[in-house]
Formats: C-alpha cells, structure tokens, sequence
C-alpha cells in the first residue's frame, strides 16, 4: 500500500478544508470499501482525511416530517432504528440483507452511498479497466458477466453500484444534504449516481471536496407499505444478482394512488422503473399488469453473455414483490 | 508516516506508534502481540478477524489502526474472566464447535455481539416481522452469523453452540 499521510477531521468544514485543495486526498469514514481498495492496489490516495468522528448527528425526526440521518450513523444501527423499521421498512430490510453484521457496525451512511460501483475486473488491478484507468479498456466486456449490467451500461462500462441501501433510498425518495466549499445543497438519491457513458471513472455526481452529511428521508406514505426483495446466489452475504426496493399506497378502491419502484443489480446505479411506475399507476392491481409494467421496463436490457437470465429475474422480481404489497390488509 | 495511537486491549492501555497503514488486526498481532484475532481473507470477507470494538462486532482487517485511537477491544483472549472461559467458549467445547479452530476466535466474538444485537431487539434478514422482538431460532443464527466463514464446515456444531449460550 502507498504511505499516506492520515488526518483526523474535526468538523466538516475542517473536513472540506482538508480535501478540496488536494487533488490527493479523499475522506475516511468506515473504510470497508476504500481500505481494501488500498490494499487491492487499485486505489492509492496521498492523504486519508479521517471523518469517522465528525458530529454528523443520528437519526431524528424532523419537525414537519421526515427523517435526518446524520452520514456517520453506522448501516447496523439504522437497519435497527425503531423509526425507520417502522415508517420505511424497505430501508430496514435493504441494510439488513447487504454485508455482514460485522461490516454492517463499521460501514456508515454517507459511505455506503459512495462505495465505488464496481465489478471483479474494476479489483483486479492486473486488467484493463475503463473505470480504474480511463482508456485502457472494459475486461468484462469479453470476460464473465454474471454480475453486470442490463440496463443504461455503455462499451466503455458494465458494472453495477452494489448497495442495496441505495436501491432503498431511490425508491423511497432520498435526498442526500451535501456539504462543500461554497456551501450545502441538496439533491435526490437518483441525481447522485451517474449512468458510465463516455466517464466510467465517475460513480456521482459530487465535485472533489464535497461531503455527504446526511440523508433525508421524506414523510411519505407509500413508505410504510414498501419492501425489499435480494436474490443472490447465497442465502446471505452476498452482492444481488437482482433486487427491488418498491412502496404502494392503495386508494379507497384499492387502485394504484401512488408507487416508487428502484431495481438493484441491473445497473450502474440504483435504477429507478419510472417506465413500470407509469404502466400501474391508477390501475387495479393484478399480477398480469405486474408483469406488462415490468416488461415496459426491461424493454431496452441489453444482458452480455453471461446474465440473460437477469431480465425475467427482474420481471419476476416485480410481479412478486408487487404482488405481496397489494395483498396485505 | 506514522503515528502514536494509545488503544485498550483485552483491559490493558496500550500506547504504540504505527504506520498509518496498519490495520487494527495487524496491529493486533504484530504489534501488540495478540494472536487471537486471526487473518483468513484479509478483505473484509470470511470474519476470522472479528473483535468487540467499544462493544460491537467488527472485523479488523478493513479497519486503519490510526482512526481507533482510544477505542477499547476485547479479543477472544480477552473474554474470560478469573482463569474461567467465557459461556460462548465453554459452548463452543461442549458442543465440538470447531474442527481446525483458525476461525473460532473470530466466530465466538462475533456470536458474543450477535446476541447482544439480538438482545437489543435488532432484526435481521430473516425476520418475517421488523417489529416483532427476534427469537434465537437456528435460521436467525445462520443469518447473523453469515459473516464468519468455517471451511471445516462445522457450522451445525457452532450453530448449536450459540444456541446453547444464547438460550
């Protein structure tokens, strides 16, 4: 591993200070993801800028609705939060069905969400990688695909963003509070990840020196009726082959008012089935609808050679979690 | 480069120059002479590096020793008490909990989190029902202990061995 110089951050303002003027440096926080890519030799910052004891806050609930949660709040006691196992349960069960119970109590909010999207080849830092080296070339594209892309990949990338979380939170409409040099803003879940094209190398949309703060859960009512559903190829532990975050609310009729549905393991980010929202909203539930609305949706997949198979597990993925969701009482 | 760090281990304080690069497991057992935490994987991935940090189950070999300084581990050397195992150790015995025994250490401290996550009503991925206070079924304890990885293949025995403390 390259020597670095480490940095203990002591607000966030110090926390940007440190980064942005460094085209070297990049921010610490639980480390699962960015110590083993130091290790792996595929990433090799010069200053680490330390921002796991950062006051970002916990999970609280906001005055006029909603819910904060501070960047710092570990995945394992957010998947465990009373408030969102209550009001956003698809968030609870994407958190609890990603890593370990041990990584779960040292990866963090603001760093789950910037974990790098990647694929073996992106590790393997003997291969071409577009996304590691820009210009030198996508391995996967002529090697193993089981695990990448269908939908939104382009020739120079096909890997997938790995966290469910994040699959969650675009589902249930996140927003993430992003702190940098010329003040905070913010911006949905969906806008932070990028689709590859031509810039594989960049995962979000965040300037260098920008720092995820929080995430801000809306109040939302299709929230309380929302799930998340992982198929992998271990029980547990294991990234998705394809998953689904989705929320309905039903209307006096039992008609479609209102649902969000984001697909995980399908694409370079966490994707959104706008197309398949469209398909059902107003409708009355049926599993045929289910299936036409998930096919609206994987109309433009383009699987590689090795993961054909995601397509009707993603259509399936949606008539069943859809189905569960408009059954219950 | 490096830096001075003091961290508590198994109730010793420890102070300890190390390069930034260090993890806590390498500090751990190069270091800090304490080899009860184990490298497997090294990336995050099998759990044989599992330790409490400030109470909770972590693994240590994706975790910079620099950014833990003041924190408290108790190691599986750490558990026992007055020259008496821990329960969780004495089960894993009882029960043949291990073969090789390389990913024990790792295994009884995470099943030692385990249960207090458990114990403080965390859910997990098999629960039918998020609100519902979990029961220690073996399907929960295959679930929770997902992250510590025995390539002996004793799991029915280290399944019944947390059942047995545990309940």
């Amino acid at each position: 591993m390259r020597p670095f110089a480490y940095e203990r951050a002591t607000d966030v303002r110090d926390a940007i200070e440190r980064v942005v003027g460094d085209p070297e440096a990049v921010f610490l926080a639980g480390g699962t993801n960015l110590v083993d890519h130091m290790k792996l030799g595929v990433r090799a910052p010069e200053r680490l800028v330390d921002v796991r004891r950062v006051a970002f806050g916990g999970v609280e609930e906001r005055p006029h609705g909603g819910v904060r949660i501070g960047a710092g709040v570990s995945n394992g006691e957010l998947a465990a939060h009373p408030v969102i196992r209550e009001g956003y349960p698809a968030l609870s069960r994407a958190l609890l069905a990603g890593a370990s119970g041990q990584l779960r109590n040292l990866a963090t909010t603001g760093g789950n969400l910037l974990q790098r999207t990647r694929c073996v080849y992106y590790q393997d830092a003997t291969t071409p990688c577009n996304k590691r080296d820009p210009g030198s070339g996508c391995s996967a594209l002529t090697g193993y695909t089981r695990y990448h892309a269908i939908l939104g990949a382009s020739d120079e990338c096909v890997a997938v963003h790995p966290s469910d979380m994040a699959v969650a939170l675009v589902a249930l409409d996140a927003v993430v509070e992003v702190a940098g040099p010329q003040g905070s803003r913010e911006l949905a879940v969906a806008d932070l990840f990028r689709s590859p094209g031509n810039e594989p190398q960049r995962d979000t949309v965040l300037d260098h020196g920008e720092l995820i703060t929080a995430v801000l859960l809306p109040e939302l009512p299709l929230a309380r009726r929302s799930t998340y559903l992982k198929i992998r190829d271990r029980a547990s532990y294991a990234f998705a082959l394809v998953s689904i975050a989705a929320g309905v609310e039903l209307d006096a009729s039992g008609r479609i008012a209102a649902l969000r549905i984001a697909l995980g393991g399908v694409a370079h980010r966490p994707w959104r089935a706008l197309r398949a929202e469209a398909a059902l909203r107003g409708t009355v539930p049926h599993a045929d609808a289910f299936s036409a609305a998930a096919d609206a949706e994987l109309a433009d997949a383009r699987p590689l050679a090795d993961n054909g198979f995601k397509v009707p597990m993603a259509r399936r993925a949606v008539i069943d979690v859809l189905t569960r969701l408009t059954e219950r009482p | 480069m490096r830096s001075e760090i003091t961290i508590t281990v198994d109730g010793g304080r420890r102070a300890v120059s190390v390069d930034t690069r260090t993890t806590l497991l390498d500090l751990l057992r190069e270091h800090l002479d304490c080899r009860a935490p184990k490298k497997g994987c090294d990336h995050g991935q099998c759990g044989s590096c599992t330790v409490l940090l400030d109470g909770r189950r972590v693994i240590t070999c994706l975790a910079l020793a620099v950014s833990y300084d003041g924190s408290e581990i108790v190691t599986a050397e750490g558990l026992g008490a007055d020259g008496e195992l821990h329960p969780m150790q004495k089960a894993f015995l009882e029960q043949d909990g291990f073969q090789c025994g390389y990913c024990t250490p790792g295994q009884i401290c995470s099943a030692i989190g385990m249960l207090d996550e458990l114990a403080a009503g965390w859910p997990s991925h098999v629960a039918e029902d998020l609100a519902a206070a979990p029961q220690l079924d073996d399907a929960e304890i295959r679930e929770r202990m997902s992250g510590n990885l025995c390539r002996c293949g004793a799991y029915v025995n280290i399944v019944a061995a947390i059942r047995e403390a545990g309940t």
